[in-house]
């Protein structure tokens, strides 16, 4: 009893916070179906390719003697053309699609942050300069210019990231600058210059983390959009290259063998949908939790 | 609002000076070898170099962006080394089908997505509305080309009810080009036979578009609803009492529809450029399977003009968005 007291009496409001913002979340059914989903598609990130019950055929080994078999016990999701485990190389696939939406959303969001940071704190000619720049790219249909970017890098995993990073930043320059903006004018800024505390330290330790939260919660539901962006430019055939194992790439080698060996299709794009929709749950689900002016 | 509509479109100077800029040290700084590319495996050294001269490729950046900024002013985009046709024709003649899908879609997502944000926010909280919602994240997860993939297994190979792509089937010819739209130009020409094929070689593509802008029109449309239902007016409407009915359709509707176009219009310059997808699923031949190849060859004159028609395109529609803004709510009417 009195030990319950104490620790709740020494609970800082910091905590409190957490755990009230954690129960907000948990009343919502959908967020932690979100959840759920995404810690699934997280577990095959890490562990999918060493899971997979046909590890041979992710390295590119090929079974010709059993090519396109139906979905049976063996192969829930069938064989493809090469008579490799569909299954096997979706739950690889995860981790190629998982990760470089990952990069493309930490990417985007530092080089948005730089900007819209000093666009926002700088103002005057700084400020109109990078926001021109910011709306400019956000003109240029992304798709296409990272479809661009990636084209002239050549392929890969690594020059796919920065192709698509290079079209992601906008949206974060002009959310941090909106945040920054509106943080300067708060008073504790003006204590903070009034003793004398640096531009930079203004900037960085007392502005920046206070935008941390609405950075967050786009992440997250870029994540979804990220991974869509990924798949797309393997399904165009820009990016990752066979034998690696991608979902879009995956899908759009299953589209010569339609209808007659439909199954091939179906688990890399289920694969995508269901991260996609597990990302946007969760995206949705922090976004009610984290920005209080988004709650409906 | 004439002298807004002006000030707007002039400026659109800087933001063609801008993109092409942007084009330009994309297609010119990365490492790539698009001539080489364009000229064949087989291409000697002087044969490259020839190609490269022809196409004023071996000068410098500044003189080549010159060269580019200058023909713009007389409509000349420069020549594909894919097609070796100008890109302004190659554009002409592909961006109608773009449009036509895009527009299509965009019906589609409004004429569904409206009402249906508008019932679930009356219908707020029961069940209806949860599962019409968890449909609407459904909907924007689900890929557009795995949808389209699948609306294809499904409706052209196996009911085998509507065609598998194209715009129209090779043996038809099509109508004359007044719009460049087959459905539109059919009718003009009073050709129903060509009409119909034409609309159902729209279907599925413009399904498979519009799935994901009609759940976001639908949340939008959604949650400005019910903010406008708890406005001041609204109670008074209701205080006096005015049939619900009567509140949403005239008092409502109205106003939650105002904040629904500026997501529109966004939305409407987001998919000129998404199409590549669908587009090349359903072997659509419009700007982003044409933008496709020449990506896919390293042919950049026609992705920087493709990149600048869309994002004029993106601009201008946002423009025609804030004038309608104005003409629904004359609250923001310009001066």
């Amino acid at each position: 009893m009195t030990d319950t007291l104490s620790t709740d009496a020494l609970t800082p409001p910091k905590y409190d916070k957490l755990r009230r913002a954690f129960f907000r979340f948990r009343q919502s059914k959908l967020s932690l179906l979100g959840g759920v989903l995404v810690a699934l598609v997280l577990f095959f990130t890490a562990f999918g390719t060493v899971l997979a019950p046909y590890p041979e055929h992710i390295a590119g080994g090929v079974d010709t003697a059993n090519r396109f078999i139906a979905p049976t016990w063996a192969h829930p999701f069938g064989t493809n053309e090469l008579g490799q485990d569909v299954l096997s190389l979706v739950m690889a696939g995860t981790t190629v699609s998982v990760l470089a939406g990952f990069g493309v959303v930490m990417i985007g969001s530092i080089i948005g942050t730089i900007v819209g940071a000093v666009a926002g704190f700088a103002g005057g000619w700084v400020d109109e300069v990078l926001m021109r720049l910011t709306d400019l790219t956000l003109t240029i249909p992304g798709l296409i210019l990272a479809m661009a970017i990636a084209a002239a890098l050549g392929p890969g995993f690594g020059n796919m990231v920065i192709a698509i990073s290079l079209s992601w930043w906008p949206g974060y320059a002009r959310l941090v600058r909106g945040e920054v903006l509106a943080a300067r004018e708060e008073v504790y800024v003006t204590a903070a210059r009034a003793i004398g505390a640096t531009p930079q330290r203004i900037l960085f330790r007392h502005i920046l983390p206070n935008t941390v939260s609405p950075i967050i919660v786009k992440m997250s539901l870029d994540m979804g959009f990220a991974i869509l962006t990924v798949a797309g430019l393997g399904f165009i055939g820009i990016g990752v290259r066979p034998p690696t194992p991608e979902w879009g790439t995956l899908l759009s080698i299953s589209r010569s063998y339609m209808p007659d060996y439909w199954w091939t299709a179906m688990a890399p794009g289920m694969a995508m949908f269901v991260a996609v929709f597990g990302f946007n749950l969760l995206g949705d689900g922090l976004r009610d939790v984290l920005d209080p002016k988004a709650r409906r | 609002m004439l002298q807004f509509i002006l000030r707007r479109l002039l400026m659109l100077i800087p933001v063609i000076i801008g993109l092409t800029i942007i084009m330009f040290a994309i297609a010119r700084l990365l490492p790539g070898d698009p001539v080489g590319l364009a000229a064949g495996p087989n291409a000697t050294q002087a044969e490259i170099a020839a190609l490269a001269a022809e196409y004023g490729l071996d000068q410098p950046i500044w003189v080549q962006y010159w060269h580019y900024v200058t023909g713009l002013l007389h409509g000349d985009l420069g020549t594909s080394l894919l097609t070796r046709r100008p890109v302004a024709t190659d554009i002409a003649a592909y961006l109608p089908a773009t449009l036509e899908l895009v527009l299509a879609a965009m019906a589609i997502a409004i004429v569904i997505g409206i009402p249906l944000g508008l019932v679930t926010a009356v219908w707020r909280n029961k069940w209806p509305d949860y599962l019409s919602q968890i449909a609407a994240i459904g909907a924007i997860s689900m890929p557009r080309f795995f949808l389209g993939l699948l609306l294809q297994l499904c409706f052209a190979m196996w009911l085998m009810w509507l065609p598998l792509g194209g715009r129209l089937p090779i043996i038809v010819i099509p109508p004359p080009t007044i719009t460049g739209f087959l459905t539109i130009d059919s009718l003009l020409a009073g050709e129903w036979s060509t009409f119909t094929l034409a609309l159902r070689h729209l279907a599925l593509p413009a399904i498979a578009m519009s799935l994901s802008p009609l759940a976001t029109i639908m949340r939008m449309m959604r949650s400005s609803t019910i903010e406008v239902m708890q406005q001041d007016y609204v109670m008074t409407a209701r205080a006096l009492g005015l049939a619900p009915r009567l509140i949403i359709t005239k008092y409502v509707a109205r106003n939650a529809v105002s904040a629904t176009l500026t997501v529109i219009g966004l939305y409407f310059g987001w998919l000129l450029g998404g199409t590549v997808l669908v587009e090349t699923v359903f072997d659509w031949p419009g700007l982003g399977l044409y933008a496709t190849k020449a990506i896919v060859s390293q042919d950049m004159m026609p992705v920087i003009g493709v990149a600048l028609v869309i994002g004029l395109m993106f601009v201008i529609a946002n423009l025609i968005i804030d004038v309608l803004y104005g003409i629904i709510n004359p609250k923001v009417r310009y001066s």
